[in-house]
C-alpha cells in the first residue's frame, strides 16, 4: 500500500508543471467510466442489462443533446447542399461568376460542417448502444437491412462530397463544369437518402409497423413505410433548406459587420440577402408540411394527436407560434430595411405599405400566439367564467391558427415583391392591367382565406382539415404562382430607376440575420423535444414500453432549459466551425503576397479553402 | 419627446383598450394579465420595428432617448435622469422581489382542459347505430342527467352551473366538443373530473364518474343526443 502511494507521489512529481491537465484527464476519465458502475450494478443482475446511466448529468439528457446537436449538424448539412447546387446551376447556365463563388462559399461552409455531424453521429450511436441496450437490440434487429444501406450512402456521400469540393477548381470548364454540376446533383441524391433512411427509424418509434412473417428486408420495408415517415421527410427536407439558409444568412450577418472592404461588404450583404431569401422561401412552405404532419400523428393515434395539440405539449405551440413569429418579423424586417437601404429613395415610397403590412402582420401573431386555455390566476379565470376567454377564446383553435399562418405567409410573399419591384419602373403597356389583376388576386385570396376559416368553425372537423384547410393553402399557392410570374414579366421590360448598392446595409440588418438563425435553431429544438415526448412512456409507441427510471415526460420549464442548452452548443459548435473553415481566407491575401500562388492539390483539412484560381 | 411621443400614447392606448375596453364589449370579460402583457409585447415589437426602418425614423425614436439617458444637452432634465436612473433599478428589484416572495395568493394554473385520453379509450367508435330513436333516447337521457349542469340549450348554463368553478363545457361552442372524437367524450363522462391526468387538474373538475351509474350504452346514447342538440359533429377521419 505505502509502495503504490509512494509511485502515484513520484509520477505526480515527475509530470511537474502539468499536473493540471493529467487531473483534468484523469477526472474526463473518471466520468467516462462512470456509465461503467452502472453496467456493474444491472451485471449482477439476471438477464440481459436493459438500461444504464450516467450518475449527475442522465443517459437521458446526454443522449438528447448528443442527438438534437447531430439533428441540428444534420439538417444544416443536408439543407445546404440543396442551395448550393442550385447557386452553382444558376452561375453555370446564366454565366453569372457571382453565384458560383456563393455555392463555392456555401459548399465550404458544408464541408466543415460535414465531419463534426459525422463525429456527432458516431458518439450518439455509442451512447445509444451504451445507455438503451434493449432499445437499440430491438432496433436492430428491425431495421438492419436499412443500417447496412445507411453505411453504404455515407461511403457514397463522403466521396461525392470530396470530389466536389476539392474538384471545385479543377472542373471549372466546358465537360469537366457539367461533369462537377452532376457530382453536386448527386450529392443531393444521397443526402436525401440519408436523411429520410434514419427519418424510419425516428418515425417508426412513433407510428410504428411491425409484422411477424416475411424476410428480414420485408419486415424492414413494413417498419420503414410507416405513417409518418412521408410527412417527416417532407417537413425535414424543407426545414433543412430554412435552416441552412438562416444559418448562412447568419454567418454573412456575422462577417458583414466584421469585414472592412467594400468589396467584402457587398459580397456579404449580398450573401446575406440570398440567405434571407431561402430561409423565407422554405418558411413559406413549411407551415403547410407541419401541418400535414400533424394531422397524420392525430389520424394515426387521437392519443399522441391530443398530447401534442390539446393536451401538456400544446403550451409548446404558443411558444412556437412565438418563434415563428420573431421569423416572419425578422424576415420581413430584413426586406423592408433592404428597401429602406439598398435603394434609396424608395424608403418614402413604400413606408405606408411597410407599415400596413407590419400592423397586419401583428395582428395575425396576436391571433396565432393566443392560447385555447389562457395562463390565469384563479380570480382571473372566475372574472373569465373558465380557462377560456368567452370572446378570444375562439381564437385558440387550428381554424383560427391556420387561417392567420396563411395570410402571414401572403403579406412576406408580397414583401419580396414589394423589395423585387423597388427601384423599377413600369414600362409595358399592360403594366397597370397587371398590377390590377395582381392587387384583386391579392385581396380577393386573403379574403377567401378569411371566409374559410370564419367558415371553419361551423362545419365537422374533418370537412375543415381535409377541404377548407387544404384550400387555404391552395389559394396561397395560387397567388404565388399568379403574382411570380406577372411580376417577372412587368420587370423584364422595366426601366431600372434607382440602381441597387450593396454593402449599404446597417449592422441591426446583420444582427436580423443573427436572430433569425438563432430563432430556427430554438423552434427546431423545440419540435425535437415535441415530436421525441409525444411518444410519452414508450420506446416504440404501443410496442416497446419504457421501463427505465426517465419513463417520463420532463416539465416544460426543465425541458426549455435543455432546449436552450442545445441552441447555444450549436451556435459555439458552428461558430467554431466557421472560424475554422475561414482561418484560411484570413492568412491568404498575406501569403499570396509573400510567396505566391500555392501548387493546387495539396491535401487540406475539411473546409479548408481550396485556392481560387479566379478571384472577381 | 418629438418622435417618442406617438409610441407612448400608442402604448398607452393599447393597455387601456385591452384592460378597460374590450372586457365591457358584450359577451366578453376581463383579460389575464398574462394576455395583456402578450399583446403589449406584440405592440412594443412593432414600434421598434417600425421606428428603426429607415436612419432618419431611427435617430428620431432612438436619439432623444439616448440623449437622455447619456444626459447629453437635456438641460434641466438632468434631476429627472438621475431619478429615473435611480428609480429603474427600485423597479426591477421590486418586480423580481413580488414575482419571488412567498405569497398567500393561490398559483397561476395552466389548466390543460382537453389532455390526452388513456390508450385504452383510442380508437373506439360509437356501438350504438345512429337511429332518430336512440338519438331521442340519448337527449332525454342528457336531459336527465347532464343538463342541470350543461343546460337544456347544451351552452353550459344549467340551472346548478353558477355552483361551479370551473364551470360545466358548453357544447354549442364550436371550440369544445367539435374538436374532439366521440371516443374521447366516452372517456371523459364515463370517468369524470377523478379520471383525469394530472395536468387536467382532476382536483377542480366536479364532473361525476358517470361509469358507477350509467351503463356504456347509455353514455353512447348521451353522446348521440349531446352533438345533435349541440348541433355539432364529432371528429372523424373520414
Amino acid at each position: 500500500m505505502q509502495q503504490g502511494v509512494g509511485m502515484i507521489q513520484r509520477a505526480f512529481r515527475a509530470v511537474g508543471g502539468h499536473g493540471g491537465w493529467l487531473a483534468a484527464l484523469l477526472l474526463t476519465a473518471g466520468w467516462l467510466a462512470l456509465p461503467s458502475f452502472g453496467f456493474a450494478a444491472e451485471g449482477a443482475a439476471a438477464g440481459p442489462t436493459e438500461y444504464r446511466d450516467i450518475p449527475y448529468v442522465g443517459s437521458r439528457n446526454l443522449i438528447w443533446v448528443v442527438a438534437q446537436l447531430h439533428l441540428l449538424l444534420a439538417g444544416f448539412v443536408l439543407g445546404v447542399p440543396i442551395f448550393a447546387w442550385l447557386c452553382e446551376v444558376i452561375a453555370w447556365r446564366g454565366g453569372e461568376k457571382r453565384y458560383d463563388k456563393l455555392a463555392k462559399e456555401f459548399t465550404k461552409l458544408l464541408t466543415s460542417a460535414y465531419a463534426t455531424t459525422a463525429l456527432f453521429g458516431g458518439i450518439l450511436l455509442f451512447i445509444l448502444v451504451i445507455f438503451y441496450p434493449k432499445l437499440m437490440n430491438y432496433l436492430t434487429d428491425v431495421f438492419f437491412p436499412s443500417f447496412l444501406l445507411y453505411c453504404l450512402l455515407f461511403l457514397f456521400e463522403t466521396a461525392t462530397l470530396y470530389l466536389y469540393w476539392y474538384g471545385w477548381d479543377a472542373m471549372q470548364h466546358g465537360r469537366m463544369k457539367t461533369l462537377h454540376v452532376f457530382l453536386g446533383f448527386l450529392l443531393n441524391f444521397f443526402a436525401l437518402f440519408i436523411m429520410i433512411v434514419p427519418n424510419a427509424w425516428a418515425t417508426f418509434q412513433a407510428s410504428p409497423v411491425v409484422i411477424s412473417e416475411g424476410t428480414a428486408i420485408e419486415r424492414a420495408w413494413a417498419a420503414t413505410w410507416n405513417p409518418t415517415w412521408w410527412p417527416i421527410n417532407i417537413h425535414r427536407f424543407i426545414a433543412n433548406i430554412v435552416l441552412g439558409g438562416y444559418i448562412c444568412g447568419a454567418y454573412a450577418g456575422v462577417r458583414y459587420l466584421s469585414v472592412k472592404s467594400a468589396e467584402d461588404r457587398e459580397h456579404y450583404d449580398w450573401m446575406g440577402y440570398v440567405g434571407n431569401f431561402i430561409g423565407v422561401f422554405g418558411l413559406l412552405a413549411l407551415p403547410f408540411a407541419g401541418y400535414w404532419l400533424m394531422r397524420e400523428i392525430y389520424q394515426y393515434n387521437q392519443q399522441m394527436g391530443i398530447t401534442l395539440m390539446g393536451g401538456f405539449l400544446s403550451w409548446l405551440f404558443i411558444i412556437q407560434a412565438m418563434l415563428i413569429g420573431v421569423l416572419f418579423l425578422g424576415s420581413n424586417y430584413y426586406f423592408w430595411l433592404g428597401i429602406t437601404y439598398r435603394i434609396p429613395g424608395s424608403e418614402g415610397k413604400y413606408r405606408r405599405a411597410m407599415l400596413m403590412m407590419l400592423v397586419s402582420l401583428l395582428l395575425c401573431l396576436a391571433v396565432w400566439m393566443t392560447p385555447h386555455s389562457l395562463v390565469a390566476s384563479i380570480e382571473e379565470a372566475q372574472k373569465m367564467g373558465g380557462a377560456h376567454h368567452p370572446l378570444l377564446g375562439v381564437l385558440g383553435v387550428m381554424s383560427a391558427k391556420m387561417t392567420v399562418s396563411n395570410l402571414m405567409i401572403l403579406i412576406t410573399f408580397m414583401s419580396f415583391v414589394m423589395y423585387w419591384r423597388a427601384g423599377k419602373q413600369d414600362t409595358a403597356r399592360w403594366a397597370k392591367l397587371g398590377k390590377a389583376v395582381m392587387g384583386a388576386v391579392l385581396v380577393l385570396a386573403s379574403l377567401a382565406v378569411i371566409v374559410l376559416g370564419v367558415w371553419g368553425y361551423f362545419v365537422p372537423a374533418i370537412v375543415r382539415i381535409n377541404y377548407f384547410s387544404t384550400s387555404q393553402v391552395l389559394i396561397v399557392i395560387f397567388v404565388i404562382l399568379t403574382i411570380t410570374p406577372l411580376t417577372a414579366l412587368l420587370l423584364k421590360s422595366a426601366r431600372t430607376t434607382t440602381e441597387m448598392i450593396w454593402g449599404s446595409m446597417p449592422p441591426r440588418a446583420g444582427y436580423a440575420l443573427v436572430l433569425n438563425a438563432v430563432m430556427i435553431i430554438l423552434l427546431m429544438t423545440l419540435m425535437g423535444y415535441a415530436r421525441s415526448s409525444s411518444r410519452v412512456h414508450w420506446h416504440v409507441y404501443g410496442v416497446m414500453r419504457d421501463s427505465s427510471p426517465y419513463a417520463y415526460s420532463p416539465a416544460l420549464g426543465s425541458a426549455s432549459l435543455i432546449m436552450a442548452l442545445c441552441t447555444f452548443f450549436f451556435c459555439i459548435l458552428v461558430a467554431f466551425i466557421f472560424w475554422v473553415a475561414t482561418m484560411g481566407d484570413k492568412t491568404k491575401p498575406a501569403a499570396a503576397s509573400g510567396k505566391g500562388e500555392l501548387p493546387h492539390g495539396i491535401p487540406a483539412m475539411a473546409g479548408g479553402a481550396p485556392e481560387e484560381r479566379q478571384q472577381g | 419627446m418629438g418622435a417618442l411621443g406617438k409610441p407612448i400614447i400608442l402604448m398607452v392606448t393599447m393597455y387601456l383598450f385591452l384592460k378597460f375596453v374590450l372586457p365591457n364589449i358584450p359577451g366578453s370579460a376581463p383579460l389575464p394579465s398574462s394576455l395583456i402583457f402578450l399583446y403589449l409585447l406584440l405592440t412594443a415589437s412593432g414600434i421598434i420595428i417600425y421606428e428603426t426602418l429607415s436612419g432618419e425614423s431611427k435617430d428620431a425614436f432612438w436619439g432623444p432617448m439616448q440623449r437622455f439617458l447619456t444626459g447629453e444637452k437635456i438641460g434641466g432634465l438632468q434631476a429627472l435622469r438621475y431619478g429615473v436612473l435611480i428609480l429603474f433599478p427600485l423597479l426591477v428589484g421590486w418586480q423580481t422581489y413580488g414575482s419571488t416572495a412567498t405569497s398567500d395568493l393561490p398559483p397561476t394554473e395552466g389548466r390543460t382542459i382537453h389532455p390526452a385520453p388513456p390508450g385504452e379509450y383510442t380508437g373506439l367508435s360509437n356501438p350504438v347505430p345512429k337511429t332518430p330513436d336512440n338519438i331521442m333516447q340519448g337527449k332525454g337521457f342528457y336531459a336527465a342527467f347532464c343538463s342541470p349542469c350543461h343546460g337544456g340549450n347544451f351552452d353550459g348554463k344549467g340551472p346548478a352551473a353558477r355552483g361551479f368553478n370551473p364551470p360545466p363545457a358548453n357544447f354549442a361552442d364550436p371550440t369544445t366538443i367539435a374538436m374532439l372524437q366521440e371516443s374521447y367524450l366516452f372517456w371523459r363522462i364515463k370517468k369524470g373530473g377523478v379520471g383525469l391526468p394530472i395536468e387536467g387538474a382532476p382536483w377542480r373538475s366536479a364532473m361525476p364518474r358517470w361509469e358507477v351509474e350509467l351503463p356504456d350504452e347509455w353514455i353512447w346514447k348521451i353522446i348521440m343526443g349531446e352533438y345533435d342538440g349541440a348541433h355539432q359533429s364529432p371528429r372523424t377521419w373520414e
